[in-house]
């Protein structure tokens, strides 16, 4: 079953076009979602969501048309946008007292389990809270209202690696029942091998990939190497590389792999991947 | 059942998950019958994606090692001790041929390759 699907997904600004961005979420699985910074993944979450108005393109969440459906579809959907900074003076109670009311399904229970497991005391106020505690109540009210699809804008950022690695077991036991999905945007590509099912990689407005992480990882491979063997072919193969006076290390098409002979290969990490990429000419398509 | 990940091995995490799953099998330690837990709690508890134990499950379920049952799960498939050696001398034989390339870029002669493993067996 999936949960979502965007499907063509278009919007031009004067400096910057999100052009046809598809990709698929089924139920029960975490998605990736990276790109350097202006790659449009926030663009892309707030198109989703109808919070900008699109210019093209359909979303789909459980099979229903999400944009004539949002009043109903929204009850399902948690969203955080980093960390909380609206109402700063407000204590959490308050602010919390508002949100409820738009959710049929609040869930008391698992709010306040999740305000003991994130050690928040909701007579605080906002601007009493660290940043890190800023994120984790935008997230305890995003997973307090039984969503079944969690939409999370760089959830990690601002957490200490402790807080970020609890943060990834929550994400785990979210899912393990398979019932529920989420899509996490991050800069921190580490977070996404430790607990990624598919990855959705946008540059410059559109979608580089997305599938599989394992399938993404292995679709691609590190060459290094020393100058000599940087023979016409491989440079042409090459997806992007760095040079210096004792050697080079480059990216390459795990198909293209025979063409390095003489290099050593290895599997590459997510963040090689988006460096190497993201060094290609301007211009360059993949 | 015991499955250690190591991040800095070069076999995808899939591979070693079946690798490891298909010794305790080839062993008996895992015997016939035996109950493997869900792909979900296994990828929750491994801290890896759900998809890379579905993987090694998918591995060792073409290697007849394991069956699934819908909406039961999976389980370690029946063996004779015929095949579960001739199981054992494949699996052994795959990792051979995977490695041996690295001990003939070291120009070592078969007797040679075979005199070290003698030492260190």
């Amino acid at each position: 079953m999936d949960l979502l699907t965007v499907t063509g997904l278009s919007k031009a600004y004067e400096t910057f076009h999100l052009n046809d961005i598809n990709f698929t979420l089924p139920s029960g699985y975490i998605m990736g979602f990276i790109g350097r910074n202006g790659a449009g993944k926030s663009t892309t979450i707030k198109a989703m969501l109808d919070m900008v108005h699109r210019d093209a393109g359909q979303v789909s969440v459980l099979g229903q048309d999400y944009f004539s459906n949002q009043l109903k579809l929204k009850q399902i959907i948690g969203v955080t946008f980093g960390a909380v900074d609206y109402y700063e003076k407000s204590p959490l109670r308050r602010i919390t007292s508002v949100v409820r009311r738009f959710y049929d399904t609040w869930d008391d229970a698992a709010y306040r389990g999740y305000l003991e497991r994130f050690e928040l005391d909701e007579r605080q106020a906002v601007d009493k809270l660290s940043a890190g505690m800023r994120v984790k109540y935008g997230l305890t009210l995003a997973l307090s209202h039984q969503a079944r699809l969690l939409i999370l804008d760089e959830p990690t950022s601002g957490l200490d690696p402790v807080s970020r690695d609890d943060l990834l077991d929550l994400f785990r036991e979210v899912i393990e029942d398979g019932d529920r999905s989420i899509l996490f945007s991050t800069q921190i590509t580490s977070d996404l091998e430790k607990c990624a099912d598919f990855i959705t990689y946008i540059r410059r407005g559109e979608i580089v990939a997305s599938c599989d992480k394992d399938d993404f990882i292995d679709s691609y491979r590190l060459v290094h190497g020393p100058t000599s063997a940087l023979s016409d072919g491989l440079v042409e193969t090459l997806i992007g590389s760095k040079t210096t006076d004792l050697g080079f290390t480059g990216l390459i098409d795990a198909g293209s792999a025979h063409l390095a002979a003489g290099c050593e290969l290895s599997v590459p990490s997510i963040e090689d991947i988006m460096v190497y990429v993201e060094r290609q000419p301007k211009g360059t398509k993949r | 059942m015991d499955i250690v990940i190591s991040p800095t091995s070069d076999q995808p995490i899939y591979v070693q998950i079946a690798e490891q799953l298909a010794a305790q099998i080839l062993r008996g330690d895992l015997p016939e019958g035996t109950a493997l837990p869900p792909i979900r709690t296994v990828a929750r508890q491994l801290e890896v994606s759900v998809i890379t134990v579905k993987k090694a499950w998918e591995e060792l379920t073409r290697s007849g090692l394991i069956h699934a049952t819908v909406g039961k799960g999976s389980f370690v498939a029946p063996h004779s001790a015929r095949e579960l050696d001739q199981d054992r001398d494949k699996t052994a034989l795959d990792r051979l041929a995977k490695d041996l390339p690295f001990f003939r870029t070291l120009g070592l002669t078969e007797d040679e390759f075979v005199r070290l493993v003698r030492r260190v067996y």
